[in-house]
């Protein structure tokens, strides 16, 4: 249907081990099981999912800061999935992964200059001044007065680390950027700043992006399509807007309805979904929704529906979804 | 006021660094009724978490300052009491916080578990009790109350994830157990600050319920910090607007949203993303507060201003019941 993929993610796995009290393995997390997908180049996928379901899994095993378990990452025409990372670096340059934590991936024991100049200095061979002018630029894009690259972390508010963190990898100039809630402790302004941002570094750069996100009315207005995942798999993936205006799935039909919506009802009041989110390293058998879902039937007990492209432009695992 | 649990009088902190003295909070007013929950919003930079850590007694030892102001809380002013009083009767007791980055508060060689055994220890509501179990008694009964206080915060699976260190859980499970260790000594007045930021919004909406729980059944009030003004309009019965280490409106819920009085509550509300608007910011930047606008600290970016709000900070003004703001051009109904 369209140009070659830039990413293509076919049937990764990645398992934690589970140990006990006396450190022996007694089973496995399965933070990713079977995720596959395709990303093209220029396009905007949106991740979206229960917290704990896998989002940052993914994007670090996608840039080599996990290993794989199983299954295979294609980019730029090689498989990725199992090299190292000191084998995958060249390559990896050109894919970036954002932290989530902001306060996590700056060191507290450098000034920000050093922080933004540490990436130049590890993949690129420029000189002191060209670093300096490129870190700048970068700084400014995002945002940041000058007089902040003297400053330390703790010196500055969480949502100036953020902005920080962005800066960093926006430094190395990559082609696909896994950013991990790249809004999150952002205030409004801000967060349509840093977003219009994203946009025109994507028109300049030509950048493609892997957009993980809690925020729904963000992934909406920004993405082009958007993966649901539940417990370590994507339950549903399509164009955003057919996401949004006929969700297939029941988990993503439940994640809709608790949006607040401000002058609306209150969500607090009216929503509600049964039960507790089953642990990751026990999994029920067939549908993994299946225990919280208000359709589960017999059959989702036994089977474990496979994603069904039955929709134009939207597929969905769920038996009974139609 | 009388009736208030907490009140924040005219606090003024400064963090001194190289560039020099940054006026972080510059006369902050804001008090909190029990029960009531509290939404404070601001841009980022603005002092939110600073106004937090200043009530707890936590601010940064040798970079800040606190130039003037009280915090009355249980008829007492909790800047003038002793470091260790704070620590053994205050914070994480009567007065919990959940702070913004939860990677920092955990001690990552440590498992959970321990580490909230370590916190049941000191701070667990049988500590307090007249006649508390001992030895065994009281750590089963307290294992039991970290066990099902993990269920309310919707962790599955609460056993298993005590053994866990912090690294192997993910942010928003790190949050959610941040949550559960703020309620466990059962406090009067929760600080949360922002959160909810890395919970999709099935998990979000079970939090802001059990906030709401705590608040209504059990009394307790809540400082709610957030970017989120729809979490905000779930849950807070008002919102406190900061800017620039400066309150410019405080107003209920309804007020807040359908009828803003300040020209910069007014951005802020207009910021949000939407399919109409599109993504819409406020022009200008956040002032540096090392020599931060005379008078209001927003004039440099309101269309509004004139001569006098670069003379003086506008005084509070009443807007309507239980509304107050500070601005010399406020909006009237019709702007609004
Ligand atoms: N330790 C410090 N030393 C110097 N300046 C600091 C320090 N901590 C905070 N500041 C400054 O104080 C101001 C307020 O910071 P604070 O963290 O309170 O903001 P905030 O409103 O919580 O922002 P956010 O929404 O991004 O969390 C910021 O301009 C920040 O740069
Ligand atoms: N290093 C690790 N060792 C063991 N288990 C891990 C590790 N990292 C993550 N996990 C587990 O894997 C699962 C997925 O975690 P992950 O961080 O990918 O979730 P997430 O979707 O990013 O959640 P959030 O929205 O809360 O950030 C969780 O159950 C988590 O506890
Ligand atoms: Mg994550
Ligand atoms: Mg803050």
């Amino acid at each position: 249907m369209s140009a070659a993929p830039i990413l293509e993610v076919r049937d990764l796995r990645k398992y934690f081990p589970v140990r006990n009290l006396w450190k022996r393995r007694i089973g496995w997390l399965r933070a990713l099981d079977d995720v596959s997908f395709t990303v093209q180049p220029g396009e905007i996928l949106g991740i979206v999912g229960e917290s704990g379901c896998g989002k940052s899994t993914l994007g670090k095993t996608l840039m080599g800061i996990h290993t794989a378990t199983a299954g295979e990452v294609m980019f730029q025409g090689q498989d990725i999935a199992r090299l190292r990372p000191h084998e995958s670096r060249g390559l990896r340059q050109h894919l970036q992964y954002c932290y989530q934590d902001p306060g996590a991936s700056l060191d507290p024991r450098w000034t920000i200059r050093a922080s933004l100049h540490e990436p130049l200095i590890v993949h690129t061979a420029l000189k002191e001044p060209e670093r300096e002018a490129r870190v700048r630029e970068i700084l400014a894009a995002v945002g940041l007065p000058e007089t902040h690259l003297d400053l330390y972390p703790h010196e500055i508010s969480g949502g100036q680390q953020r902005r920080v963190g962005l800066a960093r990898i926006l430094t190395l100039k990559p082609s696909v950027v896994i950013l991990d809630e790249p809004t999150s402790g952002l205030d409004v302004s801000v967060q349509a700043v840093i977003l219009k941002l994203f946009l025109s570094l994507q028109e300049q750069f030509g950048l493609t992006y892997l957009f993980v996100s809690h925020d729904l009315s963000v992934v909406r207005m920004i993405c082009d399509r958007v993966a649901v995942m539940y417990l370590g798999r994507v339950v549903e993936i399509g164009e955003t807007s057919r996401i949004f205006a006929t969700p297939r799935h029941p988990y993503t039909q439940s994640l809709l309805a608790a949006i607040p919506r401000i002058g609306g009802a209150r969500v607090t009041d009216t929503f509600s979904l049964e039960g507790e989110p089953p642990s990751p390293t026990n999994l029920p058998s067939g549908c993994r929704f299946r225990t919280r879902c208000p359709r589960a039937q017999a059959l989702c007990a036994q089977q474990d529906p496979a994603l069904r492209a039955d929709w134009p432009g939207q597929a969905a695992a769920c038996h009974f979804a139609e | 006021m009388d009736g208030d649990l907490i009140a924040v009088q005219d606090l003024r902190v400064s963090f001194a660094s190289d560039a020099g003295i940054a006026r972080v909070l510059d006369g902050v007013q804001c008090a909190i009724r029990p029960g009531e929950i509290r939404g404070l919003v601001g841009e980022s930079g603005c002092g939110k978490t600073t106004l937090a850590r200043a009530i707890l007694g936590i601010l940064p030892p040798n970079a800040a300052r606190i130039d003037s102001g009280r915090v009355t809380f249980g008829g007492r002013n909790l800047l003038d009491l002793p470091e260790a009083r704070l620590a053994a009767e205050v914070r994480g007791r009567e007065i919990a916080y959940i702070p913004q980055d939860p990677s920092t508060a955990f001690n990552p060689v440590f498992t959970i578990g321990t580490q909230i055994a370590d916190l049941m220890r000191w701070k667990s509501p049988l500590a307090r009790t007249a006649n508390p179990p001992t030895g065994r008694a009281r750590r089963e009964a307290d294992h039991a109350r970290v066990v099902a206080m993990l269920r309310q915060v919707q962790l599955p699976n609460p056993e298993a994830l005590l053994r866990k260190y912090p690294h192997e859980v993910s942010g928003g499970q790190r949050q959610r157990l941040m949550i559960a260790m703020a309620l466990l000594p059962e406090p009067k007045l929760v600080i949360a600050d922002e959160p909810t930021t890395a919970l999709d919004v099935t998990v979000q909406a079970q939090i802001l319920k059990l906030l709401k729980g705590l608040a209504r059944e059990h009394n307790v009030a809540v400082l709610f910090t957030t970017h989120d003004l729809g979490a905000a309009y779930e849950i807070c019965d008002r919102i406190t607007v900061m800017y620039a280490g400066q309150e410019v409106e405080e107003a209920p819920v309804a007020e807040f949203f359908n009828r803003p009085s300040h020209p910069y509550t007014r951005k802020l509300l207009d910021s949000l993303p939407s399919a109409e608007t599109g993504l819409r910011g406020i022009p200008g930047e956040i002032p540096r507060l090392i020599d931060p606008p005379p008078g209001c600290r927003f004039n440099p970016r309101c269309e509004r201003a004139s001569a006098v709000c670069l003379a003086q900070r506008p005084p509070p003004e009443q807007a309507g019941p239980g509304h107050v703001v500070r601005c010399h051009h406020r909006l009237t109904d019709a702007e609004a």
